[in-house]
């Protein structure tokens, strides 16, 4: 029909995913967003997810380079590729951003968060706690006759996966720091 | 040499460093030091506006008519608010404004100190950056950062909040070009494979069409010149936003005029019929897209911008360009050149024939009416009339707005100054005082609607007081007119508060401020009326009665793709789906 002749897919050269925008599934990423740490640059973050209708499924932030300022900003978002993009677009744009990284497109990344937990309990219970722990590879950092508080760290799915184990098992209470994540390979 | 001063003195000599000849304030006990320093010399002219929204639109009246930034000092707190609507304006149209607000003390922040108001989280989203300087040595740094944000990459507000005590105390100074801005530099070159993909593009297209926007303008002069070029080279039909009005002479051999909800006929169908459409500096606006599902289906797109956000935000770009205008068009006519400058010819003929067709509807044509005078008319007569001057057009928002666009022709970029994206009722008239002031002896006429005219019509003071012989064409239907032909479209006819009642005498209203005022209610008189409001040597209100319930057209009702277009007073029922009607 058209005369002219598109080549499909991305261009290596291009800025730009040429994906299907249309496509409606969900996607899970994991930004990395490298940030001048003036005051003010997490509330602009922030509002711009709200601002525009983004998802925000975790997020964390602290200064990682001290002598240039600069703090890392983990996000995991969610949405179809074109939202996604946008959002990309979005921080790139914003004049303290220096840069956005979307760990979950650039190929093999490593997650982790750390969380605290609060379980009590007594007699079988107490004991399930501390053997199921041990399988996590949870640390016991504080103890009491009836409570613990358990140390673990690992992917969120992990973390997800121990506090079902730990609610019938008298847990209390729960803090979680939200995902950190680096791209694999040098 | 060391250089220490006070933050105020700090702030003057920045501005100076900067080029800033003209400030639009308003002052107040949290700019007093400032103030006090723009006393002491002779250097930046400042100009008292009326209410602070009128600094706003005054400074982005001169930043769009110059190309320069605009410059606005405001006080603490209700200052700083006031500012508000006209900062979300520029944000919205990327128009360059930098924004000093004074702020109480350091010590004072966060008590709820008089007049203290959390100017930066308040405008945060609407600048594209801002800062609260809490010590003198990072204020003049933080000004020159501010000016290199405003106006580099897509332009856009920015607001530097400037505390008392900051003022007050003695720093170093340090000059724009100590200042690091290395950081902020968005790309200008576009990429070089992407730019050949649309010269081959432009040389097999049957049905191109070049569909340009405020980013040309932008870009600059030499943006709209390039633009002009390719268009005229190629053969291409072009059209344009609201915002790039200008950018391609109205006069031009391929112009179609505007398209969008009320574009030309054949503006409308050619994007809906094309195969290649070539965005050059617009953002599929939902008033230019209507029905995204039905937007031109047939097309490949390519994007030119700079601003990445905008690629692929609302319409897929087969070809994106991220880039500054001037840059990638030069480079675009190169590679097309080289390449041989190609074109369909044949597709092109026929393309043409097709769009020769649609502009024989005429969609434009009115009847002028012998008893009252019709909006159309009185623009086609104000065209008519101020063809040759050296002339500026600012606009209100509603219907006239349209018609202005529609009726009025523009051959030159930055000569057409109107509120496109936020759509600010009482932005024409302070923005016509900022282009005048920009462009002194120039004929700068505001095009208004009664309504929002009298949203800022305390700026006549301003007016008066500096002699700026702005020329303020009302034409009034004594309607919230635009509010009103919705609600005729989409309401049943129910007229729910969009009427102007109780309006005052604009001519006594024009006496009472030292100004001329000119009432004008019978199409025979209308053109003495237009020439003696352009003939005399200062502030005019023109009060000119129009026919009341005039609606503007052609319309693409909301929901509606561009081949659903309404033309004229057919019947409108059931123009506008339900779906339609959430739509703004
Ligand atoms: C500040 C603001 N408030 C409300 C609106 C909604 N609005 C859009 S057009 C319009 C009517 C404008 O009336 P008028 O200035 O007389 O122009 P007309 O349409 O009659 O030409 C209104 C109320 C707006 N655009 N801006
Ligand atoms: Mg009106």
């Amino acid at each position: 029909m058209s005369p002219l002749k598109i080549k499909k897919g991305s261009s290596k050269h291009s800025a730009y995913d040429l994906r299907d925008p249309n496509a409606d599934v969900q996607e899970r990423h994991t930004l990395a967003v490298l940030v001048d740490n003036e005051p003010g640059v997490l509330a602009r973050v922030i509002g711009l997810f709200s601002g525009r209708g983004y998802n925000i499924e975790s997020l964390t932030v602290a200064e990682t380079d001290h002598e240039g300022h600069l703090s890392r900003i983990t996000v995991v978002t969610t949405g179809t590729p074109q939202v996604i993009e946008q959002i990309k677009a979005q921080l790139g744009r914003m004049v303290p951003v220096h840069g956005v990284h979307d760990l979950t497109a650039e190929g093999a990344s490593v997650e982790r968060e750390l969380a605290l937990f609060k379980v009590a309990g007594t007699g079988d219970a107490r004991v399930e706690a501390l053997r199921l722990a041990d399988i996590f590879r949870a640390n016991v950092v504080d103890s009491t006759l009836e409570s613990f508080i358990f140390e673990i760290t690992g992917t969120p799915e992990k973390i997800d996966a121990f506090a079902e184990l730990m609610r019938p098992l008298g847990l209390r209470e729960m803090a979680r720091t939200g995902v950190a994540a680096l791209s694999r390979g040098a | 040499m060391t250089r220490a001063m006070t933050g105020a003195k700090m702030v003057v000599q920045a501005l100076k460093d900067q080029g800033v000849e003209v400030v639009f304030g308003y002052p107040g006990g949290a700019v007093l030091p400032i103030y006090d320093e723009i006393f002491q010399q002779n250097d930046i002219r400042h100009v008292l506006v009326r209410h602070e929204q009128g600094a706003a639109h005054a400074a982005e009246g001169y930043a769009r008519s110059t190309g320069k930034p605009g410059v606005v000092l405001v006080t603490s707190g209700p200052g700083a608010t006031n500012a508000v609507t006209g900062i979300t304006d520029a944000l919205m149209d990327s128009i360059p404004i930098v924004v000093l607000t004074g702020q109480v003390p350091t010590f004072m922040i966060g008590t709820d100190g008089f007049q203290e108001a959390d100017t930066v989280g308040i405008t945060r989203p609407c600048t594209k950056h801002n800062w609260l300087v809490k010590d003198t040595k990072d204020l003049s740094r933080t000004i020159h950062q501010a000016f290199h944000v405003a106006t580099t990459g897509r332009p856009g507000p920015v607001l530097v909040d400037i505390p008392k005590d900051v003022q007050f105390a003695t720093s170093e100074y340090t000059p724009p070009h100590k200042t690091p801005t290395a950081h902020y530099q968005p790309r200008l070159k576009g990429d070089l494979e992407q730019i050949t993909r649309l010269a081959e593009m432009i040389e097999t297209a049957e049905r191109p069409i070049f569909y340009t926007g405020g980013g040309v303008i932008n870009s600059g002069p030499a943006a709209s010149q390039l633009l002009r070029e390719l268009v005229d080279a190629t053969g291409f039909p072009i059209t344009s936003t609201l915002m790039g009005l200008g950018a391609y002479p109205a006069s031009g051999k391929h112009w179609m005029g505007m398209l969008g909800m009320h574009g030309t006929y054949e503006a409308n169908l050619a994007m809906h019929g094309c195969d290649l459409m070539i965005n050059i500096g617009a953002r599929f606006d939902d008033r230019i897209t209507g029905r995204i599902a039905d937007f031109s289906p047939h097309s490949k797109k390519a994007h030119i911008d700079i601003d990445p956000s905008s690629i692929n935000k609302v319409v897929h770009a087969d070809v994106p360009i991220l880039g500054d205008v001037a840059h990638v068009l030069e480079d675009l006519l190169r590679v097309w050149k080289a390449r041989g400058r190609k074109t369909n010819a044949a597709g092109l003929q026929k393309w043409w024939k097709k769009i020769d067709e649609w502009k024989a509807v005429n969609c434009l044509s009115y009847k002028p009416s012998g008893k009252m005078i019709r909006p159309q008319h009185a623009l086609t007569r104000l065209e008519a009339l101020t063809k040759g001057h050296d002339r500026y057009i600012c606009t209100e928002v509603g219907q006239h707005q349209m018609w202005a666009a529609q009726y009025l022709g523009f051959e030159a970029p930055n000569r057409w100054m109107t509120s496109g994206g936020l759509g600010t009722m009482g932005y024409g008239f302070p923005a016509s005082i900022g282009v005048q002031i920009a462009h002194p002896d120039a004929l700068v006429i505001n095009v208004a609607g009664e309504a929002s005219w009298l949203m800022n019509m305390q700026e006549m003071g301003t007016a008066v007081q500096y002699r700026l012989p702005v020329k303020q064409f009302i034409l009034n239907n004594e309607r919230l007119g635009m509010v009103r032909q919705w609600q005729q479209l989409l309401h049943g006819e129910r007229y729910s508060h969009s009427w102007s009642e109780s309006l005052p005498d604009f001519v006594k209203l024009a006496e009472a401020f030292g100004a001329k005022g000119i009432k004008c209610d019978n199409p025979a008189d209308l053109d003495d009326a237009i020439l003696e409001m352009i003939n005399h040597d200062g502030p005019v209100i023109m009060d000119c009665l129009v026919e009341k319930h005039e609606n503007c057209f052609p319309m693409i009702p909301s929901g509606e793709p561009h081949n659903k277009m309404l033309l004229g007073e057919a019947d409108p029922a059931n123009a506008i789906g339900a779906k339609g009607a959430v739509l703004v």
